[in-house]
């Protein structure tokens, strides 16, 4: 009998020693799940895997930068690659969280250019490389939404004109953003204005307006959901989200593009990641040119590097051209925003305070 | 039994006891006593480790955490000691101060730590992030006198208020985080005063959380009483049956119930269709019973409710029949033998059925975050979002001492009201 313990315990503590040494032939890739983490296990990890022959294991997460604090401040970092925002790349970089990344061996567009000058400017950070642009866009259901359509970011605010339910996400950023501009300040000018306390007043009393008639949502698989059940008649939601359950499942929902916000999804390391070589690599791979143009087709989010426009194809069940579906695409762009990262970044405690008080009065 | 049965032999009798070996009786018995003990000892030294590790060490932490401050005086030491001069609050500090300020800043930014220097300044002052971020970019090429340079690149170098905020920070210990969470916080002058109304939030949701979880535990009393009492006094094949309906959605997921509240209380949802089908709630009338503090009661009262009936089913268990048979006998009504007999004896399980409900009702976590939707959440959101969202581990940290304060504090009104010891799960 002690024999056998002593047997199957060194088989087990071999086998755990054996896990260690093939860890590097496996590669744990962090998103947001859903149809983007489709999107991105579609275009990148398969054919990665094919031709590495190596496993990717997909986690989800929902953004933010407490598991990778925990991770590195216990020693044990467990994720090898994130998908995050450009205002969570920054502070992690800020902060020692996530590695800085050596920009210069990312491979250069097909006809020669470098990436430094195709990726789109703003796109790569020290420690970010970017895949897609992505956007906050609102969307209605237009089986519901009979006679005139909703046109304007002012619209989505006018309960008058399009009775129903409104579904915002629980937080103040973008909702600041888009009370403004329904208020009437222009795009360009809208962080000038929220800037100051006045701006700020300005944004809450037009969310007040229409404060009662708000179904809040929090992870993004909501709103499509939302507007499916006729929880709300329009519902602010990632565009890409709207446009799969359009697209894949055939609902009948249209996006209003006035007064989208767009911002950026980067690949980042964090700091002390064992199979940060590995990783890399794989970043090198997903972001050129042909793989973020692949991407755009499982889903209607932008491309970061501008050789991969031309290359964008049709979606891969409905079939349908993506190139106008795209934040980025020239009817779809006239009046946005980019979210500012740096504005958020020192004063989001403050408003989401402040938003929490206004929420529950 | 006689000593001489013990030793074997009878003892000479000025001669201490002894055992067969000839040691003292009284120091072998009290070995084996300690041997006993030691057994006793590390058979459960095990668990005591486990519970050092895994819950005391962790709620250490957590208290040390709320008062540690580290970064400020690490990270900014000569403007901290050149600050120890600054008295006069309505005056700008002098230039040492401003030469100290970007010797550190440049120095920070060198070894990268200003991004976590200018996030921990930033929770007491918004817009302090960019500004020491901005500054520390620029601190290595800055010429003297710094003073007027600093106050040219970023105007909150020209309010003493900023400086006010570094000096505080520059104690090791403070005790800022659990004002913040008291919705209070300093001024220039260090004075306490309260946080602008339109940002106060903690003390609230303090109230609004202990008040959910009292009419949460009151509701599971409510329904799980008579449960419990029909589970007591059916016969067995009977309350076999209603237990596995009781055990059953406590076996399911929480998720899955959560949502499955969604489902039937949402305005297109079932318990509204139902409404407006049979002509009490008109089809533009549907009313909002989920995503509010309606629903998040109505969906913790479901889920907590199993933690009620199954101690008041333990203790009803055990209570004769023949007392309440007895007390009739004697001729009280039903009504009164009931609440004079049945009901005291039931006390123990309603303790036990109220404190379990009522402490897990006030940390709870998904149901809230799931359906509190506008105004039903409570303060373990908000201590989520510290750990998760902001960072603010220090503010989550206090946030979660006073909640645990909190349920000590009511733990030991209860002792002092019904006695522990009274206390019966099972």
């Amino acid at each position: 009998m002690k024999r056998f313990l002593i047997a199957s315990v060194s088989a087990a503590a071999l086998g755990l020693w054996a896990g260690a040494a093939t860890a590097a032939d496996q590669l744990t890739v962090v998103s947001w799940g859903g149809a983007y983490t489709m999107s991105q296990v579609k275009a990148y990890h398969e054919p990665y895997e094919a031709k590495k022959g190596i496993d990717i294991l997909s986690e989800n997460y929902n953004g933010g930068l407490a598991e990778i604090k925990a991770q590195v401040e216990a020693g044990n970092v467990t994720w090898d690659l994130v998908d995050m925002e450009l205002a969570d790349i920054v502070r992690g970089c800020d902060e020692g969280l996530l590695e800085e990344l050596d920009l210069s061996v990312l491979p250069p567009a097909p006809d020669g250019t470098p990436a430094k000058e195709d990726f789109i400017a703003g796109t790569l950070h020290d420690c970010g490389v970017a895949t897609i642009l992505w956007s906050t866009v609102y969307a209605y259901d237009s089986s519901k939404i009979t006679g005139e359509q909703p046109q304007t970011i002012a619209d989505f605010f006018d309960t008058e004109k399009f009775p129903g339910k409104r579904g915002m996400r629980k937080t103040p950023k973008v909702n600041l953003e888009f009370a403004l501009m329904a208020d009437g300040v222009p795009a360009e000018e809208v962080y000038e204005v929220l800037s100051t306390p006045e701006g700020v007043d300005r944004a809450f009393a037009k969310l007040d307006t229409i404060k009662d008639d708000v179904v809040w949502w929090e992870a993004g698989a909501q709103p499509p959901q939302l507007l499916a059940d006729g929880e709300v008649a329009l519902t602010t939601a990632y565009n890409g989200r709207i446009f799969n359950a359009a697209a894949s499942e055939g609902k009948p929902f249209e996006i209003v593009w006035d007064g989208q916000v767009w911002d950026l999804d980067l690949w980042g390391i964090p700091k002390g990641s064992p199979n940060k070589d590995a990783a890399m690599e794989f970043i090198k791979f997903s972001t050129d040119t042909q793989r973020l143009a692949d991407q755009a087709s499982f889903i209607s989010y932008g491309p970061a590097r501008q050789s991969s426009v031309p290359l964008i194809g049709k979606h891969f069940e409905a079939g349908v051209p993506m190139g106008p579906h795209m934040p980025t695409a020239p009817d779809n762009f006239k009046n946005a925003v980019q979210n500012d990262f740096e504005f958020w970044a020192d004063y989001q405690d403050e408003l989401n305070e402040r938003f929490n008080a206004w929420l529950a009065n | 039994m006689t000593d001489a049965a013990i030793t074997g032999v009878v003892p000479p009798a000025n001669e201490p006891l002894t055992t067969a070996d000839g040691r003292p009786l009284k120091s072998a018995l009290a070995r084996a006593e300690r041997m006993r003990r030691v057994k006793a000892m590390l058979l459960v030294l095990p668990l005591l480790l486990f519970i050092g590790v895994s819950f005391l060490f962790p709620i250490a932490l957590m208290l040390f955490r709320s008062v540690d401050n580290p970064l400020v005086a690490d990270h900014m030491p000569r403007t901290v000691a050149a600050l120890e001069a600054w008295d006069d609050r309505s005056e700008l500090p002098d230039e040492a101060v401003y030469a100290a300020l970007v010797a550190d800043l440049a120095e920070a930014r060198e070894d990268r730590t200003i991004g976590r220097l200018a996030t921990r300044l930033n929770y007491e002052t918004g817009g302090l992030r960019s500004t020491i971020t901005r500054t520390g970019r620029r601190a290595a090429r800055l010429e003297p006198p710094f003073k007027e340079a600093l106050i040219d690149l970023n105007e909150d170098w020209a309010n003493p208020e900023t400086f006010a905020t570094i000096k505080r920070l520059g104690n090791r210990l403070t005790d800022v985080q659990y004002l913040a969470a008291v919705d209070r916080r300093y001024d220039v002058n260090d004075n306490i005063v309260a946080q602008p109304e339109v940002r106060q939030i903690y003390v609230s949701n303090f109230i609004q959380t202990l008040w959910m979880s009292i009419i949460v535990t009151v509701a599971c009393l409510v329904l799980g009483y008579p449960v419990a009492y029909l589970l007591s006094i059916l016969p067995l094949r009977y309350s076999n049956v209603l237990m596995i309906l009781v055990l059953l959605p406590f076996w399911t997921s929480l998720l899955v119930r959560t949502t499955s509240w969604i489902v039937l209380l949402q305005t297109e949802g079932i318990i509204n269709d139902v409404l407006v089908w049979i002509g009490i709630l008109s089809d533009d009338g549907r009313i909002q019973l989920i995503f509010n503090a309606e629903g998040t009661v109505i969906a913790m009262t479901q889920i907590l409710l199993p933690f009620m009936i199954l101690p008041l089913y333990s203790v009803m268990k055990t209570i004769p029949p023949s007392y309440t048979r007895a007390a009739m006998s004697l001729g009280a009504n039903r009504y009164y033998a009931f609440w004079r007999v049945y009901a005291p004896n039931t006390l123990p399980g309603v303790g036990a059925g109220c404190l379990l409900v009522f402490i897990l009702a006030i940390g709870y976590y998904i149901t809230p975050a799931l359906v509190g939707g506008q105004d039903g959440m409570m303060i373990s959101n908000f201590i989520a979002y510290h750990m998760q969202r902001s960072l603010n581990w220090g503010l989550a940290a206090a946030l979660g001492t006073i909640l645990l304060l909190g349920v000590l504090i009511l733990y030991w009104v209860y002792n002092k009201l019904v006695g522990i010891e009274r206390l019966k799960l099972g």
